[in-house]
């Protein structure tokens, strides 16, 4: 007799129920990756930090040793409000242990806020408001990679020692634009310059920049500095190119993502700073090949780096406590991340301070002529090198309450 | 140094020779849009999505098939014109009979799915399309050195424009398109193949995003937003042109772009509301828009 379309659904839902195996559950460390998976940071950071926080897993040997590692990613949309309740979900529902990357200040703060409420760890890589290890720094938050400080202090100050002394500045209208612009104005002023101008442009709903660009060369400066990131710094520097504007561009903020969309023809001779190239010496190409096996095609940036790098830190500290201890406190986890220096293939020796600060150097690069690069992804020159110790905000500036007391 | 209300007035003749550019995708944009509602009472979401294809497809042909920016200036149209043509036979010519909201969310729901498709495919920062070789370097007009390639967007859309309102308003197609969206069964009945003239009128709406989107390429970066960055403000030059008035949208779209263009020198902040503002004050005063039939 033929079997009924009835009866074989039933045998066939029957055989589909799960049958636990019996066996004792392996310990399991559980990373969640919260990153920008479908909007302006996705190739900065998306989908290349999973596969880093992989790559980090993989290296950590835990696995080795017994502990279950597992890698989680969720997309925040560029919300805060979305990271912040998917922060509360992974801690509070999925036993998450330690969240990664989070490129965006906005989404950032608040997952940093969430991690302290629940004793876990957050490690940020992308997002870049220097509030993080300043008035808003915690005992569960470390940042790693750059902040602004960082990019207005070696960029601006670079620019002005070079004769750029006069700038002009075209500004996002939210709360990392205007801290940009705070700590770059500061730095010219600091190193002798002035800033003739500003204009604040409105986020994220402008395309066309060139009325800014007109009225910045206007103003007569030498510099044009953009305190902007993502696809409007590509909106920004293509529409400089076609207007011939004769000034000379520093970004504040850019990703070697941006140059490549860009193509050299039109970036060429801007000055950045970044605190990872993947061509800077053979551990950073390394590292950058492993990364192109998983994102083919691709090279990493330094957020990509960074999570790496976090992870690998982060996998290490808990091999030397023992897992039950580190899942069970995260600040306890922190401080002895702290307590341990760092050391990868991405950004060489490092160690983190008191504030969540992890300090490594800031790197000048000039961006490369079309003849000088032999290939994709061939970009950057390296001008000047700021030292870990000085790239960022001393101790004694700081808000950070872990430090002022 | 003349100036107005302190700004020199130099600055000012540059800032409005730029608020035209801007003003002509507007126009161009929402021209398309016009004509869409205007025959097929359909409110095409999914234009901005389709003015961004328009730039992929462009650079699509430049980079593997090596065909430059003349020949993509029609090309690109063609193709997401047959996109579109192929959309509206198998999805919208679903909702004619249904309210203009499920139009919408139709729309919308594909504009978010071809985005999400190119930004899986191409990433978010979008990729480089380089100004054609002809019209490299700037035209000196006194007042301002204007890239030779921005006049022509506004030369290139003034043309596209004035064409399709001569089109639609003084040959017979025009007028047998006008008859249909009146009373179709009546123009059925004299022998027009009315659903074929709708299908082919979305076509060229979704044609006319193309082109812009073609046009914008060089200046933009072509990114899977470009077109979302767009649309919203297009939608209000739209409604404050009067919907579906083709005349209304063009002369709104260069006029807003200049508006706009001012604005970005008294004070930036605003330039991305002003248009808004403008259009609160317009559909208090004139609910139909400035052109439009109450």
């Amino acid at each position: 007799m033929p079997m009924s379309r009835r009866a074989l659904l039933a045998t066939a839902a029957a055989t589909a129920l799960p049958v636990r195996p019996a066996r004792a559950e392996k310990p399991t460390l559980k990373i969640g990756v919260l990153t920008d998976l479908s909007g302006p940071y996705k190739d900065l950071a998306g989908p290349g930090a999973v596969d880093a926080a992989r790559m980090a897993v993989e290296e950590s040997g835990l696995a080795a040793k017994g502990i279950n590692i597992e890698v989680l990613s969720a997309n925040h949309q560029n919300k805060a409000d979305v990271g912040a309740s998917v922060a509360r979900e992974w801690y509070d529902r999925d036993g998450v242990d330690i969240i990664l990357e989070v490129a965006n200040s906005g989404v950032a703060l608040a997952v940093a806020g969430v991690t302290k409420e629940k004793n876990k760890v957050y490690i940020n890589s992308g997002a870049a408001t220097s509030d993080l290890t300043g008035a808003q720094c915690n005992a569960n938050t470390i940042h790693w990679v750059y902040d602004t400080y960082m990019l207005a202090h070696s960029t601006g100050a670079a620019m002005v020692k070079t004769g750029g002394d006069s700038w002009f500045l075209i500004v996002a209208d939210y709360a990392f634009g205007h801290a940009l612009q705070r700590d770059s104005t500061d730095f010219v002023q600091k190193a002798g310059g002035t800033v003739l101008g500003a204009v604040r442009y409105p986020f994220p709903s402008t395309t066309d920049f060139s009325s800014f660009l007109v009225q910045g060369q206007a103003s007569g400066a030498k510099v044009l500095g953009l305190a902007s990131a993502g696809t409007d710094v590509i909106n920004l520097i293509k529409q400089a190119h076609e207007f011939g504007i004769k000034m000379r561009i520093a970004g504040l903020l850019i990703f070697l993502t941006d140059v490549h969309s860009l193509g050299l023809e039109v970036s060429q001779g801007l000055t950045l700073t970044e605190s990872f190239y993947w061509d800077l010496n053979a551990d950073t190409r390394r590292f950058a090949d492993k990364f192109a096996r998983r994102q083919p095609g691709r090279r990493p940036t330094m957020v990509h780096a960074g999570v790496y790098s976090s992870g690998l830190h982060y996998l290490k500290t808990v091999g030397d406590m023992g897992l039950a201890q580190a899942r069970a406190d995260g600040a306890a986890t922190v401080a002895r991340m702290k307590a341990t220096p760092t050391s990868d293939d991405c950004f060489g020796p490092g160690s983190i301070r008191a504030d969540g600060r992890k300090l490594c150097p800031a790197y000048l690069f000039e961006v490369k002529k079309p003849s000088e690069s032999k290939g994709p992804w061939d970009y950057y020159k390296l001008l000047a090198t700021t030292p870990a110790d000085e790239a960022f905000r001393p101790l004694s500036a700081s808000a950070c309450p872990l430090v002022k007391a | 140094m003349i100036t107005i209300f302190g700004k020199p007035l130099l600055l000012l003749y540059g800032q409005l020779t730029l608020g035209l550019i801007n003003g002509a995708f507007y126009a161009l944009l929402s021209l398309g849009l016009a004509v869409i509602f205007g025959l097929l009472n359909i409110i095409n979401f999914a234009h901005g999505a389709l003015f961004m294809l328009g730039g992929f497809v462009a650079w699509a042909l430049l980079e593997y098939l090596d065909i430059g920016y003349w020949p993509a200036l029609v090309l690109a149209p063609l193709i997401v014109g047959v996109f579109g043509v192929v959309m509206e036979k198998t999805l919208i010519n679903r909702l004619y009979k249904l309210d203009h909201l499920y139009g919408l969310l139709l729309t919308f729901g594909c504009a978010l799915i071809i985005e999400g498709l190119a930004r899986n495919e191409f990433g978010s920062s979008g990729v480089p399309y380089p100004i054609p070789d002809e019209l490299r370097g700037p035209l000196d007009l006194g007042f301002m050195m204007l890239p030779a390639y921005r006049a022509w967007v506004v030369v290139a859309a003034a043309g596209v424009c004035l064409a399709t309102w001569l089109v639609i308003e003084k040959t017979r197609i025009g007028s047998t398109l006008r008859a249909a969206t009146e009373n179709a069964p009546l123009v059925q009945a004299f022998g027009v193949n009315v659903p074929r003239l709708i299908t082919l009128t979305y076509g060229a709406g979704v044609a006319l995003a193309a082109f812009a989107g073609v046009l914008a390429a060089p200046i933009y970066s072509v990114n899977p937003n470009m077109g979302a960055n767009f649309i919203i403000t297009v939608f209000a030059v739209v409604v404050i042109g009067g919907m579906g008035s083709i005349l209304g949208s063009i002369v709104t779209g260069f006029g807003l772009g200049i508006l706009e263009g001012l604005t970005k020198v008294y004070y930036p902040q605003a330039s991305a509301t002003v248009v808004f503002m403008v259009m609160v004050i317009v559909l208090l005063a004139r609910p139909a828009g400035l052109f439009g039939k109450a």
